[in-house]
C-alpha cells in the first residue's frame, strides 16, 4: 500500500513538474514570439519610412544620411532613439568619425510602432540589442528633450 | 549536312541578335515637308525636343543647353528638404552616376522644384553630401514658371507645390533619358529597382546608336 502510495506521489510529482516546465518554456517562447512580431512589423515600418534615406541595409546615403551600423552610437543613445523617430532631429550626429548634419524629419508614429521598427532597427545591420517593450518606448517618449 | 544545317542556322540566330536595337522616340511629332535640292518633295518627321534653357547650377553659373551639346543626358526633378521620394531616387541616379563616371558622353541635370530654398548653395552642399563633383552632374536652379513649365511641358513631369504634402511639394519620379538631338527617349520611375536597371542597359543602347 506504502509502495503504491509513493508511486503514485512520485508519478503525480512527476507530471507537475513536467506541466512546470511545459508552462515556464511556453512563457519563454511566448516572449520570442512577441519580438519576431516586433521584428517583422518593424522591417515593414522601416520599409515603409526609414529605407529611402537609410537604406535597404541601413548604410545610409553619403553623407546625406547617417547608417545605422554604428553599433555603439545605438547602444550608447538607446533611450534617445525613440524621441528622435518620433520628433526628428536637426542635431547631427557623428557617426564612424563622419559628420552628418542633414535635419531627420519627424515622423508621426505610435508608441507602438516605434517600439517595432526601434527593436527592428537595433537588432539588424549589426546590432544586436534585443527587446525594446512597448512601456519601455511610452517611458522614453516622456522624457524626450 | 546536318551540321551544316546546324552551323547556317546558329549564324543566323546569332546575326539575329546582334541586330541594333534602337529605343523609342517620345513626345509629339509633327511631318514636314521639304524639297530636296532637285526639287522633289520629302518627308521629315520632326520630334519633340527639349527647348533651350539657362538656369544657375550648383556653382552659381549660370548654364544653358550648350553645357549637355553632344550629350546624353538624364534629367529628374527634385528638392533638396524632400524625404519621401528623392533620397531613394537619387540613390539610385547616384549609382547610375558611378557606373558612367568615365564615359565623357553621359551627363545628369537635376531641377529643383524648390524655388524659395534650394538657392545654389544649398544645391552645391547636397551635391557634395551625395558624393557628387565636378560637372558630370548638374544641379539646377531657375525660377519657379520655367521650372514647372519645362517639367510639365517638355520632361512630361508632374510637379507642383501642395501645402498638404508633407514637404511643401509634390512630384514624379521620373528619370528621363535625353538623346544628344535633345529628344526623349525614355522615362524610368526612379524609386523601383527594375526601372532603374533598364535605364541603365537603355544608356548603353542609346550610346551605341551614336556608334558608327
Amino acid at each position: 500500500m506504502n509502495i503504491r502510495n509513493s508511486m503514485r506521489s512520485y508519478l503525480l510529482f512527476g507530471i507537475f513538474s513536467a506541466f512546470l516546465s511545459c508552462m515556464i518554456y511556453s512563457c519563454q517562447s511566448a516572449e520570442e514570439i512577441e519580438y519576431a512580431k516586433y521584428m517583422s512589423n518593424g522591417k515593414d515600418l522601416y520599409i515603409a519610412h526609414c529605407q529611402n534615406c537609410h537604406g535597404t541595409n541601413g548604410e545610409g546615403l553619403g553623407e546625406l544620411a547617417p547608417p545605422l551600423t554604428d553599433t555603439v552610437f545605438l547602444k550608447t543613445n538607446k533611450a534617445d532613439l525613440a524621441c528622435i523617430v518620433k520628433n526628428g532631429s536637426n542635431k547631427g550626429v557623428i557617426i564612424n568619425g563622419k559628420k552628418y548634419e542633414g535635419k531627420m524629419p519627424s515622423f508621426n508614429l505610435a508608441t507602438i510602432d516605434i517600439a517595432q521598427v526601434t527593436v527592428y532597427i537595433t537588432n539588424s545591420f549589426g546590432n544586436k540589442q534585443g527587446m525594446y517593450t512597448y512601456e519601455q518606448v511610452a517611458k522614453d517618449l516622456s522624457s524626450c528633450k | 549536312m546536318k551540321n551544316l544545317a546546324f552551323l547556317l542556322i546558329s549564324i543566323a540566330i546569332l546575326s539575329s541578335c546582334t541586330n541594333e536595337k534602337k529605343l523609342p522616340i517620345y513626345g509629339e511629332r509633327e511631318a514636314k515637308i521639304t524639297k530636296d535640292a532637285s526639287g522633289a518633295e520629302k518627308v521629315d518627321t520632326v520630334y519633340q525636343t527639349i527647348p533651350a534653357w539657362s538656369f544657375l547650377n550648383q556653382d552659381s553659373v549660370m548654364i544653358t543647353q550648350d553645357a549637355f551639346k553632344n550629350k546624353i543626358y538624364i534629367a529628374d526633378f527634385f528638392f533638396t528638404s524632400c524625404s519621401t521620394i528623392c533620397p531613394v531616387m537619387h540613390r539610385n541616379l547616384k549609382m547610375i552616376f558611378d557606373q558612367f563616371k568615365d564615359n565623357p558622353d553621359v551627363m545628369f541635370l537635376s531641377h529643383t522644384i524648390d524655388f524659395k530654398y534650394d538657392k545654389p548653395s544649398v544645391l552645391k552642399k547636397y551635391a557634395q553630401k551625395l558624393g557628387v563633383d565636378g560637372n558630370k552632374w548638374q544641379f539646377v536652379y531657375g525660377p519657379k514658371d520655367s521650372i514647372y513649365q519645362m517639367a510639365e511641358q517638355n520632361y512630361l513631369v508632374a510637379v507642383g507645390e501642395d501645402s498638404t504634402a508633407r514637404d511643401g511639394y509634390i512630384h514624379q519620379g521620373w528619370l528621363v533619358l535625353v538623346d544628344k538631338e535633345k529628344r526623349m527617349r525614355g522615362a524610368y520611375d526612379g524609386t523601383k529597382t527594375e526601372q532603374v536597371e533598364q535605364l541603365k542597359k537603355d544608356i548603353v543602347i542609346l550610346l551605341n546608336e551614336y556608334k558608327k
